[in-house]
């Protein structure tokens, strides 16, 4: 049991240091890479199926007692974002099979991938607030050298944007975890959930709190501290953006979860205020995209307008809710990835990611066309497809709660999305190329790409199709968020 | 103790939060550095300096004041991964100022708000081989 817990972490580290032993032989690198991301999918799979069967790992690193050692906790929400994380990762690095750049670079971004990897499968798991603050910066340094890679002007300046405000949250979260810390006397999530829950904080540890919110939040991209994402996503290499549209936001959703229903199981003041951030970030992301003209920065700025419709299912706070944030976490992770994963195949295929410079792709490979239409139908909420049931759940949860303006919001800005995909659709797939001859000049491409657009995509289809199994496996993770009965059970063997 | 902690925590990250509001890219990162040991100094104060003894103990001695050793771990992580951050950062900027020239805050934002460049970066990854020793 103890080393299955660890195993998240443990493959992408293993994978990463093996790598590294055989750096110079570059086919070693892709090999053990790759069957490194494809043991961190079965990991995380065997993962949900341990949690399907209402089993939630937990585990003291070192044999230390709760409070005083590190706690981690795998339950049903953290077991399906390390399958997901798993998924994305794969997916990332066979996109990048024989991709035409120099081979240093593409080792590079294997290994790379793997430390990303190993911080963000730690945050899914750790239940101990400082060492969550220990896997972000573990994910920060892998991002950090992933956006950088390949340098460039353009590319180095956007890496200084992500990185400053980046380093700058996590500042805000360490100096969060150290008030907290100050204010009880313990970092773990559990011993803060029973402080909580018994109405027993003191203003010291709410102020700990908030900040640590906050910090969350611009990692999270929430309105008003989003302005990082757009202005520095679109700069990295398509695979690198690709793996961060998908994931790394949402990290700082999933941590606004787990603290949020830890802390304030029932609606509290936070919830309200979360309600509007949410509203305010959906409709402010998604109008940011409707001025943009290039493919990575629409979509960009729809991850913003997306993440939005998550932290509505977190604020309106019944289960249902939080199942439909669950549901909508799971959809868009493969969605969003796999649109910039098309992106990129057709920037390669038009010579340009320019819209204005970009057309003729229907009349030339019509699969990609499909590749592009099921993931851009979902993320506007078409049925039967994923992001339907997605925001079927939400805004019926909205009016279950009788928060009328949410739905509103919510529906409104569905309908944004959908006038931005078919703006994408128009000029890059309907209109003719202005300069014919260029198009498809440079070749169709690697095959490992294709495989990723086409696999992600029966995925969007699949969770669209079986909805029912993802959703019951949703409600009851969303149960399990609000009893958090692993969480509180932790300090059960504490010595006194 | 912890007053006069708490005191030059707040000084430092006043300091801190000035600099990364000036134009010039070195001085926002040295900022996000002198940030950063503000926090740590806020975490070490945060935890307490009231104990004198060390917190070790052998089978039935007890400690009459013993130190809370947790910040001071806490406090060593963070200086460590922050410097690791911090270098990260100034190699950036070294890199960009060698390559480019000098950037202010307004140039960096002006430079990726650029429309990219056509022929598809899948092709032609924007330098090549630089950006590497």
């Amino acid at each position: 049991m103890n080393t299955l817990i660890v195993l998240p972490v443990l493959v992408p580290l293993a994978t990463l240091l093996l790598a590294l032993l055989v750096k110079r032989h570059h086919a070693w690198v892709t090999g053990i890479s790759l069957t490194g991301a494809l043991m961190l999918l079965l990991t995380g799979l065997y993962l949900v199926a341990v949690a399907a069967g209402d089993t939630v790992l937990t585990g003291q690193m070192g044999g230390w007692a709760a409070p005083y050692g590190i706690s981690l906790v795998i339950d049903r929400l953290s077991a399906v974002m390390v399958a997901i994380t798993g998924v994305i990762g794969l997916a990332t690095l066979v996109y990048c099979l024989r991709q035409p750049m120099p081979a240093d670079f593409l080792r590079d971004v294997h290994l790379f991938v793997h430390g990303l990897l190993a911080g963000i499968c730690g945050a899914f798991i750790t239940a101990d607030v400082f060492n969550l603050y220990v896997w972000f910066e573990v994910l920060l340094i892998g991002s950090f050298a992933l956006i950088a890679l390949g340098g460039g002007e353009r590319r180095l300046s956007g890496a200084m944007i992500y990185l400053v405000l980046n380093m700058l949250a996590t500042l805000l979260f360490l100096l969060a975890a150290g008030l907290v810390y100050g204010a009880t006397g313990t970092l773990n999530m559990g011993e803060l959930a029973l402080l909580f829950r018994a109405e027993q904080a003191s203003d010291a540890a709410w102020l700990g709190v908030i900040l640590m919110l906050i910090s969350f939040s611009i990692k999270a991209a929430l309105f008003p501290l989003f302005g990082w994402l757009p202005a520095s996503y679109h700069v990295a290499w398509t695979p690198v953006s690709a793996l961060f549209a998908g994931l790394l936001t949402k990290v700082g959703v999933y941590a606004l979860i787990r603290l949020v229903t830890l802390l304030w199981p029932e609606p509290d003041v936070v919830h309200g205020v979360l309600l509007w951030v949410a509203c305010a970030t959906m409709i402010i992301g998604v109008l940011g995209a409707a001025a943009q003209t290039e493919v990575r920065r629409i979509l960009s700025f729809h991850i913003v307008s997306q993440v939005g419709y998550m932290i509505l299912g977190l604020a309106l706070a019944t289960p249902l809710a939080l199942a439909g944030a669950v549901f909508y976490l799971i959809h868009h992770i493969v969605v969003k990835a796999n649109l910039f994963f098309v992106g990129g195949i057709a920037a390669r295929l038009t010579g340009s990611e320019r819209l204005a410079a970009m057309g003729g792709l229907y009349a030339r490979t019509p699969l990609l066309a499909v590749l592009f239409a099921i993931p851009a139908l979902s993320l506007a909420g078409i049925p039967p497809l994923s992001g339907f049931w997605a925001k079927f759940v939400l805004v019926k949860a909205s009016l279950e709660a009788g928060v009328w303006v949410a739905a509103f919001f919510a529906l409104l800005t569905g309908v944004f999305t959908l006038l931005s995909m078919s703006k994408i659709w128009n000029e890059g797939f309907l209109k003719a190329h202005p300069q014919p001859d260029q198009l498809g000049s440079a070749g169709r491409g690697p095959a490992g790409a294709w495989y990723t657009a086409g696999v992600l995509a029966l995925i969007t289809v699949a969770i669209g199709l079986g909805a029912g199994p993802v959703m019951e496996y949703a409600m009851a993770a969303s149960r399990q968020l609000i009893e958090a009965p692993a969480y509180l059970q932790l300090l059960d063997g504490r010595p006194d | 103790m912890e007053w006069i902690g708490a005191i030059t925590a707040g000084i430092m990250a006043a300091l801190g939060v000035w600099m990364m509001l000036d134009r010039h890219l070195m001085r926002v990162v040295l900022g996000i550095a002198v940030l950063g040991n503000a926090i740590n100094l806020g975490v070490l104060s945060a935890g307490r300096f009231a104990g004198t003894e060390a917190a070790f103990t052998f089978a039935g001695q007890t400690l009459q004041n013993p130190a809370n050793p947790l910040p001071q771990a806490l406090v060593l992580t963070a200086i460590v991964i922050g410097f690791a951050l911090f270098v990260f950062a100034l190699s950036v900027l070294k890199r960009t100022h060698e390559l480019h020239g000098d950037k202010d805050t307004d140039d960096v934002s002006q430079v990726t708000e650029q429309p990219s460049p056509d022929g598809g970066e899948e092709q032609d990854p924007a330098g090549r081989g630089q950006g590497r020793q």
